[in-house]
């Protein structure tokens, strides 16, 4: 075990190169509807329990269901009506469980990005070749279902190894060469993109997801009350908005069709959507869109900064 | 270091569900339903009448809002009991002064305890659903079948019994079930059930004994829920239920008939400072024009214009 992943190196907030986002807009937005396929009984992994409970988990397993029977029309639609496009976080099993929601989505022209096979198949005790397999049956799922090669990352239920984000991008190389696995949603360390070190040294990106305004973080974990939730995007927005002045900024909504498309929660979530899209200096776009755009246009740059700011302090001591 | 290989196997991985007990199916893409009247949407109020042990076994586990000291749990054991002594009367003139249809969830174990109490509730003619023997008798997986079974007869028999009611509704205590929750539900002349939380709607769930339908109580809506394991305010409780009566009559207006399903707690709600904030719900959700019915009621209609006969 290490004591740092080594993903990245110290970047200060402050006198980064300025990023300005297409159409000269100051603030990225998208919004990552988590669209899972949790198993009612699955293999019990050795270091992760499924369910609180022994088979069957009523409660648990069916309000996940309620996500993809309810939830997922009621949020499709609300990003309809404020022209947002969602980056699907997929378990691929959806493919072949809820096809319709798939065509859904793809009608609509929205990204999806692998977030596993199910999310209740977590990566703790697979080896190296098991991991391999399983982001690749991912990939190709995606791929096969929908034609997009897959661009992005989010471990199923957020469970990694330490070569997780190296298996992705290569992977994603072997498949689709630099067209795929290049960007990750895993780490929550910045408020910008982030160049990733890995040992094949691809050019791979960390977009910002946020975990403060993932919806089941907000609503399960911190037990917000959804008004208060509303209020917390609206003011995460206003900030990095105002930031996005000096140099582009993202925000990112990761919500779960079980969680924010309940009937007494999507009232304060429209109204933040309403609030954010009715700026003018907003790009709302996918995550695929955001790293690729980094890549081309700040990725050296930001390289070339990190680096300097890493030589003036070994230049001063 | 690896993972025995069936965590890489997806025997499941196919069309629909990973379990055959109902069909996938999309809300949005369904028959849409017309309540009595022309209304949009219907109220189900549904009141829990619990039974506190004071000497719980908590097996398999302690059960949420079960007695959690030492023995004798004096605090919970009473606080639980003011619901059914005091809470229980405020809920109900609340009903009667905004002309709720309640339901009522009976533990057996407090029909045989409160006679007087299951007397007025008789005496109202609302509908009582089973809600297990207590709330310390749970139905859980690997549960024994026979000792599963045992319960289910005893709870329903006792009821209906003391009640001179059908019982055909059942909510499991806290909605925990084992595999055989269904089967045993169904063979004891149970219609409907209340414990899974995947629809806004009923739909049916297949047993080996014939179908059972799945009728939406929210848990999500559900007082304890919020007030309790959410530690959300009375404030919050109130905008919670009228955001949510709001959003489901603009998804009628679409969509077709929609349920509005509140599971309180007359030990939660039925307290001094909390009783204002349900009549504060039950004042804007009637004054928006709804149809105040028991789950039975809700249910033919749901049978009706289906075509589901049984």
């Amino acid at each position: 075990m290490k004591s740092d992943p080594g993903f990245y190196d110290y970047w200060p907030y402050h006198n980064r190169p300025k990023i300005k986002w297409p159409n000269g807009k100051k603030l990225a937005f998208w919004v990552a509807p988590n669209i899972e396929y949790y198993e009612l009984n699955p293999p019990k992994n050795p270091n992760r329990a499924a369910w609180p409970q022994a088979t069957p988990a009523v409660a648990g397993y069916s309000i996940r269901d309620y996500g993809n029977r309810v939830g997922h029309d009621r949020q499709m639609k609300l990003l309809d009506k404020y022209g947002i496009r969602g980056s699907i976080s997929l378990s691929t099993a959806l493919c072949d469980h809820h096809p319709e929601i798939i065509s859904a989505c793809k009608e609509r022209n929205w990204e999806f990005f692998s977030h596993g096979i199910y999310n209740t198949r977590y990566t703790y005790g697979m080896s190296e070749m098991q991991e391999r397999d399983m982001i690749k049956d991912a990939m190709e799922t995606i791929y096969k279902h929908t034609g997009q090669k897959c661009a992005g990352y989010l471990a199923p239920a957020l469970s990694h190894s330490e070569l997780t984000l190296d298996l992705f991008a290569e992977v994603g190389t072997e498949l689709f060469g630099n067209d795929g696995g290049f960007y990750t949603c895993d780490l929550f360390h910045d408020d910008q993109p982030t160049p990733i070190h890995l040992r094949s040294g691809k050019q791979f990106v960390s977009i910002p997801y946020s975990l403060e305004m993932n919806d089941t973080i907000a609503f399960v974990v911190n037990k917000m009350e959804p008004r208060r939730y509303g209020q917390i995007l609206k003011d995460n927005f206003d900030r990095l908005y105002q930031e996005g002045e000096a140099s582009g900024t993202i925000m990112c909504i990761p919500t779960h069709n079980y969680q924010v498309a309940c009937p007494h929660r999507m009232k304060a979530y429209e109204a933040a959507l309403d609030y954010i899209t009715s700026h003018e200096d907003v790009w709302v776009t996918t995550g695929r869109e955001i790293a690729e755009y980094f890549r081309e246009h700040y990725y050296q740059a930001a390289i070339n900064d990190i680096a300097e700011k890493q030589t003036s302090i070994q230049g001063a001591q | 270091m690896s993972l025995d290989k069936a965590h890489l196997e997806y025997p499941h991985r196919s069309y629909g569900m990973d379990h055959d007990r109902y069909r996938w199916s999309q809300l949005s893409e369904r028959k849409s339903i017309q309540w009595p009247n022309n209304n949009k949407l219907a109220l189900w109020v549904n009141v829990p009448l619990q039974f506190f042990p004071l000497d719980q076994k908590g097996v398999p586990f302690k059960v949420p809002g079960g007695m959690t000291m030492p023995y004798p749990d004096l605090r919970h054991f009473t606080l639980r009991d003011y619901g059914n002594r005091v809470g229980i009367y405020r809920l109900l003139n609340a009903f009667d002064k905004y002309q709720v249809t309640p339901t009522f969830a009976m533990n057996s174990a407090l029909a045989k305890r409160n006679p007087y109490l299951l007397n007025v509730i008789k005496e109202r003619s609302n509908e009582i659903l089973g809600h297990g023997i207590h709330m310390d008798a749970l139905h859980y997986g690997g549960q024994d079948i026979s000792q599963e079974r045992q319960q289910v007869k005893e709870s329903l028999s006792t009821l209906r019994e003391l009640s001179g009611q059908a019982i055909t509704g059942w909510l499991s205590p806290v909605r925990s079930e084992s595999e055989n929750t269904p089967e045993l539900l169904a063979e004891n002349g149970i219609e409907y059930f209340c414990d899974w939380v995947n629809d806004d709607m009923p739909y049916q769930f297949h047993t080996q004994q014939g179908n059972l339908t799945a009728m939406p109580l929210s848990n999500e809506l559900d007082d304890a829920f919020i007030l309790m394991n959410n530690q959300h305010s009375e404030q919050s409780y109130v905008e919670q239920l009228c955001d949510a009566c709001d959003f489901l009559l603009n998804e009628a207006e679409s969509q077709g008939g929609r349920i509005l399903a509140l599971n309180i707690h007359p030990w939660m709600l039925g307290q001094p400072h909390r009783i204002a904030k349900l009549e504060q719900v039950l004042e804007y959700v009637t004054s928006q024009g709804v149809w105040s019915a028991s789950a039975s009621d809700i249910l033919s209609i749901y049978k009706q214009q289906n075509n589901i006969t049984k």
